[in-house]
């Protein structure tokens, strides 16, 4: 009965309840992104010359994805359900249609109503964009085919062959990092004297132009079709490559190459690019002893930024002259062994009273630690000794004998970032597979289990929160010495939770994810002071960090490059019931159950 | 090979607890020594134990001292009104609704939005009463839909997960709200138009000088206070509460929405931190998008004070909380030497969660927890 009730749907036949409820959230939303200010910020932005801005983009995304969330079907098992028909496609354009309208009341609004008085972002200068700088009916021809069709795409998506859905997701993402990545693009071919390539892509006035855009579209729609899963095929045969002499040979090969790249390219690229870089690879120090605490050993640490302000301290009152209380000017790699004790000591200090909290205390207290050392660095108690909110400045620029590494040559302090992160990344590689690693992740999967398995929890707790402390100063260290000087005001909890956004978004407990976590989020987006590729993100950094954390948990809890066993753990549910709908041998159930 | 290992682990687990006794220790003999120095000021101001650390404290007067519990004593009803959001949502399932003090901006900043509005209507200097009841019945509601949508979105997918994953989800959507509000109203701090003077105007009670705002600050906390124990604890929809707070399984077979109870649960916990910030808006008479994030942390430190889970805790831990914090920096601080203690004034709060979870973890009026969020 339930089969022909759900598949006897006529082809225009609406499911009216939920494209009102979709069409006015998308209406909503985009109402609510134009208000926070986001299109009016980013408009600076071009994308593409004289035709698209990263702020219209900001607007035109939502009618695409409501229109695709509206037509999306539930698909039983064990059912037969319904065909994608006309009538997806009807109601994605009505949730577009609907979104378009909300524009258009949002542009009568501003010229009938004066609401600026509460709404910044209630003005003419959102009223011209949205008004193409003409005329509300002119704006409003304009939203409506376009809202209209964006969402037909959308809700298109479903029933588009593998292929065309292959080819046009290939050519959006393809255009869409080409033009984020102008700058990176424009000084790479600077640095190769290949300046008429990127005159060829990019217009003066930065943007894509027209012709280019449609040509690289065009080329990377064609990509999938001429390589036809090769280079899949390949990453597969890498990875599945059984005899250890190819595998060591491959892993040879990849490690030998990503070195070479990471040790020349800099020299082709120029300051602000290296500056970015170097900016990435110290929140990736940070990042990758998160990694080790939350991700690993499962303690959510929301003061992990005391341990960066320590090290970031420790640094600038060894070595700098300016150091009101103490200063001893040493080198910094004597200042970096004391670093690595103060930063032990830190560990075992906040450590040790969280150590036997439940899970969700041990971060409030953890957070609670984290503004204490703030305020104590920015109490007038501490002031004779860590120069209170003006901080300690001066800090030397690291010397090695032949190079010096100073912040206003980005390109030695990315090598010397280098340096620590590939530390870190060893540290972290080798004691993954560890008796200590090991017992970490049977904490984080049971506590109890863990305890009665013979492992010491509070020991290995306490070396969990040490390693993660000494990385994380290591990185407040190289800070500071970047920088030259040291405040409260760059140790605010924003950094711990950004760090936890990255370490989170690439994937807990994954060396990789954390890895690509901090080049795209930190790169693109920024750190919490540091611009990223996308300056005009500034303002809306954190929004947008919030808003992935929360996307994140939801759909994809394990991150961009999970491992194995986080994912198996987070969607436990999941592969019992695929198990015992698979197959209603109770041996095999038994099976499952002990593997996980 | 057995013995060595076991005796090895023994020392091993001691070694912090000893560390944590000293920590006590240390703590507790600080304190005494604040509070002795303190008292022998006050008694005979030139004794050489008070001018020990800090020969130039003068102590506080009797007035001054009034003073200072009378703020810490509205500031902690005000805190005790948004931690039992926190203690609710705990209680029922299990997890630090982290957004919860942005649910007590929303209201505030809704708040402000109306009485400007009000107050450019005149309504403000004309009819005070009417409009104060205006502001905070918007403010509820918008921190009650604020609440309730929060949960729908983002809460309600994740109720089976693992603790730690709709905490961190709620810091998320902390910074979401923080930052969207910075967005629509801008970074400048907004100011709630002034008070009628009979109001505002201090008064003596009982040899004590109170300005008006408090005695409303802490009257509104009160009664709001009222309707909430009568809520939960004389209607059908308050047994249902406590039943999916002891156990949601068991709280379904007998017959409870247990979905709808958790909204109300979170409802009743937004319009709370609505009446909280509306009580901010008067007694500050200031809003930005960051109001909400330090008072969230210490109502939450109010609750675990009180014992998570436990209302009336909430409202004793909140009161202990803001009177600890106005008191402690002059009476404890002071007479050991530390200059500018004002400043230290947050670290406090901090150091209070962290004592409490250290000598009683469980609160000071224990925590009424199901045996599964125990754990």
């Amino acid at each position: 009965m339930m089969t022909t009730n759900l598949t006897s749907k006529k082809p225009f036949e609406l499911d009216w309840k939920r494209t009102l409820f979709w069409g006015s959230v998308c209406a909503l939303s985009q109402v609510f992104i134009c208000l926070v200010g986001l299109p009016s910020e980013l408009n600076r932005r071009i994308l593409i010359e004289s035709t698209l801005s990263l702020g219209y983009l900001f607007i035109l995304w939502i009618p695409l994805v409501f229109g695709y969330v509206v037509s999306k079907m539930v698909e039983l098992e064990g059912v037969e359900n319904p065909k994608p028909g006309a009538a997806d496609l009807l109601s994605g354009a009505l949730t577009g249609l609907l979104g378009s309208l909300g524009l258009v009341l949002l542009m009568l609004g501003i010229d009938n109503l004066d609401m600026r008085d509460p709404l910044i972002n209630w003005n003419q200068k959102l009223f011209r964009l949205l008004t193409f700088e003409n005329s509300i009916s002119f704006g409003s021809l304009v939203w409506i085919p376009v809202g209209v069709g964006l969402g037909t795409i959308g809700a298109s998506l479903h029933q588009m062959s593998g292929q065309i859905r292959k080819m046009s997701a290939y050519a959006m993402f393809g255009l869409f990092s080409f033009a984020v990545l102008e700058d990176v693009i424009d000084d790479l071919s600077e640095g190769f004297r290949l300046e008429w390539l990127s005159d060829m892509i990019y217009a003066k006035k930065g943007g894509m132009t027209v012709t280019s855009a449609i040509v690289l579209a065009i080329v990377l729609a064609l990509l999938p079709l001429i390589t036809r899963g090769k280079f899949k095929k390949t990453v597969d045969r890498y990875r599945s490559d059984a005899k250890p002499e190819n595998q060591r040979r491959n892993s040879v090969v990849l490690f030998s190459t990503v070195a070479v790249l990471v040790i020349v390219l800099p020299w082709f690229l120029g300051g602000i690019i290296n500056e970015l870089l170097a900016n990435v690879g110290l929140f990736l120090l940070l990042a990758l002893g998160l990694n080790i605490v939350v991700g690993l050993a499962g303690l959510l640490d929301l003061g992990y930024v005391a341990f960066f302000a320590v090290g970031g301290y420790t640094t600038a009152v060894l070595t700098s002259p300016n150091s009101p209380w103490f200063s001893p000017e040493t080198h910094f790699g004597i200042s970096l062994l004391v670093v690595v004790v103060m930063a032990t000591l830190a560990g075992l200090l906040i450590g040790a009273p969280v150590i036997r909290m439940r899970g969700d205390y041990l971060a409030i207290v953890t957070l609670g630690f984290g503004e204490i050392i703030r305020l104590l660095f920015l109490s007038d108690w501490l002031k004779p000794y860590l120069g209170g909110s003006q901080g300690i400045t001066n800090v030397p620029a690291i010397d090695l004998g032949p190079w010096e590494v100073r912040g206003a040559d980005p390109r030695s302090v990315f090598y010397m970032v280098l340096v620590f992160c590939v530390f870190a990344i060893y540290i972290s590689w080798r004691l993954q597979g560890s008796r200590l690693g090991r017992a970490w992740m049977a904490i984080r999967e049971d506590e109890s289990v863990a305890e009665v398995m013979g492992i010491n929890t509070v020991n290995s707790k306490l070396m969990a929160f040490v390693v993660g402390a000494v990385l994380a100063a290591f990185s407040g260290a190289v800070l500071a010495a970047k920088v030259g000087s040291v405040f409260p005001k760059s140790f605010e909890i924003l950094v711990s939770i950004i760090i936890l956004v990255v370490v989170i978004v690439g994937g807990m407990g994954s060396i990789t994810g954390v890895m690509v976590g901090s080049l795209v989020l930190i790169g693109i987006l920024g750190g919490p002071r540091q611009p990223g590729l996308l300056q005009e993100f500034q303002n809306f950094k954190l929004l947008i960090y919030g808003a992935l954390l929360v996307f994140m948990m939801l759909k994809r809890p394990e991150g961009l490059v999970p491992t194995a066993r986080r994912t198996r753990e987070l969607h436990q549910e999941e592969y019992l019931q695929d198990a015992w709908l698979g197959d209603d041998e109770s041996e095999d159930r038994e099976e499952v159950g002990e593997q996980l | 090979m057995s013995e060595t290992v076991k005796k090895r682990s023994k020392s091993r687990v001691s070694g912090v607890d000893r560390f944590l006794t000293f920590i006590r220790v240390l703590m507790a003999t600080l304190i005494v020594l604040g509070v002795v120095a303190f008292i022998s000021q006050q008694i005979w101001p030139n004794n050489p134990f008070a001018e020990w650390r800090n020969p130039d404290a003068r102590g506080l007067t009797g007035d001054q001292f009034k003073g200072l519990v009378v703020s810490g004593l509205s500031q902690g009803a005000m805190y005790g009104l948004i931690a039992l959001g926190y203690s609710m949502v705990y209680g029922v399932l299990g997890f630090i609704n982290f957004a919860h003090g942005e649910v007590f901006m929303v209201g505030t900043m809704s708040g402000w939005i109306t009485s400007e509005k009000l107050n450019d209507a005149g309504l403000w200097e004309s009819n005070f009463i009417l409009s104060l009841f205006l502001i905070i019945f918007v403010a509820i509601t918008t921190s009650t839909v604020t609440a309730v949508i929060t949960e729908r979105i983002a809460y309600r997918p994740l109720r089976n997960s693992p603790r730690l994953i709709p905490l961190i989800t709620s810091i998320g959507v902390s910074f979401f709200i923080q930052n969207a509000a910075l967005g629509l109203f801008g970074p400048a701090s907004k100011g709630y138009p002034r008070l009628p003077e009979w109001l505002a105007k201090q008064r003596s009670i009982l040899t004590v000088e109170i300005s008006g705002t408090k005695i409303l600050v802490m009257v509104v906390a009160g009664l709001s206070m009222a309707c909430l124990w009568y809520l939960v604890e004389r209607t059908q929809t308050g047994r249902a509460m406590r039943a999916v707070a002891e156990d949601k399984e068991i709280a379904s077979l007998m017959g409870i929405n247990v979905n709808r109870t958790i909204v109300i649960t979170f409802a009743v916990g937004g319009a709370m931190a609505g009446v909280g910030g509306i009580l901010w808006g008067l007694l500050f008479r200031s809003v930005t998008h960051m109001t909400g994030f330090l008072p969230g942390i210490k109502a939450f430190t109010a609750a675990v004070v009180g014992g998570i889970g436990n209302m009336g805790g909430a409202m004793a831990g909140g009161i202990a909380l803001g009177s600890a914090e106005s008191i402690a920096p002059m009476v404890i601080l002071e007479p050991l030497g530390v200059p500018g203690v004002s400043q230290l004034k947050d670290a406090i709060a901090f150091t209070v969660l962290v004592l409490v979870l250290l000598f009683k973890p469980a609160g000071l009026f224990g925590e009424k927890l199901s045996q599964e969020d125990r754990g």
